[in-house]
């Protein structure tokens, strides 16, 4: 009985892997999430989700229009995604309307264009996977343009992750011994752009903004030392990802959703049962009983 | 060990003014000070006391007048470790994921190559100046789980080990318990013993008279600078806060 339980199981697991599509997916999608994961953290000391969520959003007339052009998709969208910022700064110094209201309106805008431009222009960009991910319908040279992407995230990410650590912690101390701030920002922006257009293929770009918050946030909750919250942020964001995609296989449903559904699921179980930080405190628990 | 020369200024600002989007923040302010001096820097919230100190430091750019640090330009103060800013407590984020350790080894980034790793003369300098703020007992804790007396200490020490000869302390007593102002204000003596310069800005007359050779008295400009005994009257600092007497401010013994 049990043998057979244990059989049925390692079949579940097993027979996704017996399609190529689904190898794919859990590999893509596990790499982009790392990716992600890594930028997490910090995204969300340095308070960026607004910002996270106007830059993924923005990218859309991008990936339209280099798609339109056959340019590589995450040329338009870095391009879109970076002046989407510029434009948030720009209108934010000259006007006097607040800030959140600034990036509410410009990422929508930019949203609403990329929406426009897909009615518009003749070619076979699938709204729908652009809004809501594909992870299982991936191409050849897609996977080749989100491994290059992906490590050179990593790259950059590593080479200062110091450095944006202490840009996001004490920005004026940064400046003060000599270390360049304004490229910390925009590489920090850069990365970010990167990492939405990777993250769009997985779960789309109305989801992307959880991939780049939710894990770091998960992580931000179990630990107090930076390079563990690092860590944390990518396997959580990892284990996210392949548990959604072989629930959605399993149960037939949507890929992107059922990611970010998993990450956030993760999300409340540290946000209730985190040692120090949850609402139940185990730690505390445990220590009554002893 | 560098030479001092004590008639050389330290820190001179002629004429800055900073302006934000057109709003002027400071105008006309000027300072000179030398090493050893510890001057005080007095004005209401708003007056621009901390738009001083980012003019100093590089953080903003100032629209008119000139600062020079050590005699060069406040760029190279920067490359050379020159300045130390030491926050105030509300300034920062006392959740980061960080440890005592881990903010004071960020005195010593500037000096280290790209990738910031810590060489023995670094964990050495981060060693030392955690010792001498007393905090040898918390070198992994969490800045979280200090208190703000700690937390300030934890900030003098980053200012140490990057071995500054201008340090500039944003409300360095506001919110400290009794034992850390004692140690700070044993480290003001020492500091001004090596020849260090600091800058300070507070709210406290009575620790401005006890710390201070000189005060600077500002109003978006200068209102009074000089020896603490002859500019720290009443009717400068009235002036200073707006008309308001010392005797409402600070209680009538003042």
């Amino acid at each position: 009985m049990e043998l057979c339980t244990f059989l049925t199981l390692d079949s579940y697991l097993k027979d996704p892997l017996t399609h190529e599509f689904m190898r794919k997916a859990l590999l893509m999608s596990s790499l982009v999430a790392a990716v992600c994961g890594f930028l997490s953290s910090y995204l969300t000391l340095k308070g960026w989700a607004l910002m996270g969520d106007a830059v993924s959003h923005s990218v859309m007339p991008g990936v339209v229009v280099a798609y339109a052009l056959g340019l590589p998709f995450s040329l338009g969208a870095f391009i879109f995604g970076v002046g989407s910022v510029a434009l948030i700064g720009f209108i934010k110094q000259k006007s006097r309307v607040k800030e959140d209201t600034v990036i509410g309106l410009v990422f929508t805008g930019f949203f609403a264009l990329g929406i426009v431009l897909v009615s518009k222009i003749k070619s076979n960009i699938d709204l729908h996977s652009i809004l809501f991910g594909s992870p299982l319908g991936i191409s050849l040279s897609d996977v080749k343009q989100t491994i290059f992407i992906c490590l050179l995230v990593v790259i950059l990410l590593s080479i200062f992750r110091k450095d944006l650590m202490l840009y996001c912690f004490d920005p004026r101390h940064a400046k003060t011994v000599g270390i360049n701030v304004f490229f910390l920002h925009y590489l920090l922006l850069t990365c970010l752009s990167l990492a939405a257009v990777v993250g769009l293929q997985s779960v789309g770009i109305i989801l992307v903004v959880a991939m780049l918050i939710t894990p770091g946030a998960t992580a931000y909750l179990l630990t107090d030392k930076f390079d563990n919250m690092t860590l944390i942020s990518v396997l959580s964001a990892i284990i996210s990802s392949l548990i959604g995609i072989y629930v959605s296989f399993w149960f037939d449903l949507e890929t992107g959703g059922s990611i970010v559904l998993a990450q956030t699921f993760i999300f409340l179980f540290a946000f209730l049962f985190a040692p120090r930080y949850g609402i139940f405190k185990l730690k505390k628990l445990f220590a009554g009983y002893k | 060990m560098e030479t001092i020369n004590y008639q050389n200024f330290r820190i001179e600002a002629e004429n800055i003014c900073v302006d934000y989007n057109g709003k002027v923040a400071l105008y006309d302010a000027n300072l000179r000070l030398k090493p050893g001096q510890i001057c005080g820097l007095v004005g209401m919230n708003g007056a621009g006391k901390t738009t001083f100190f980012n003019a100093l430091t590089g953080f903003v750019n100032i629209s008119k007048g000139k600062i020079r640090i050590n005699g060069e330009s406040v760029r190279s103060a920067q490359k050379d470790q020159t300045i130390a800013y030491v926050p105030q407590n509300e300034g920062i984020d006392s959740q980061f994921p960080i440890s005592v350790w881990d903010v004071v080894m960020m005195g010593r980034y500037g000096s280290m190559n790209i990738f910031r790793c810590p060489r023995e003369s670094d964990v050495q300098a981060v060693k030392d100046a955690i010792e001498r703020v007393d905090l040898t007992d918390h070198l992994s804790t969490p800045i979280g789980n200090l208190s703000g007396g700690q937390r300030k200490r934890t900030f003098l020490a980053r200012a140490i080990a990057q071995r500054a000869s201008i340090l500039l302390l944003d409300e360095p007593f506001s919110g400290v318990d009794i034992r850390t102002e004692k140690l700070i204000s044993e480290l003001f003596i020492q500091f001004k013993n090596e020849g260090k310069t600091i800058l300070l800005s507070t709210h406290d007359m009575i620790h401005v008279r006890e710390f201070c050779d000189l005060v600077l008295l500002i109003n978006k400009t200068v209102v009074a600078y000089g020896e603490t005994s002859e500019v720290f009257t009443p009717e400068n600092i009235t002036t200073t806060f707006g008309g308001i007497s010392p005797d409402f401010l600070f209680g009538p013994e003042s």
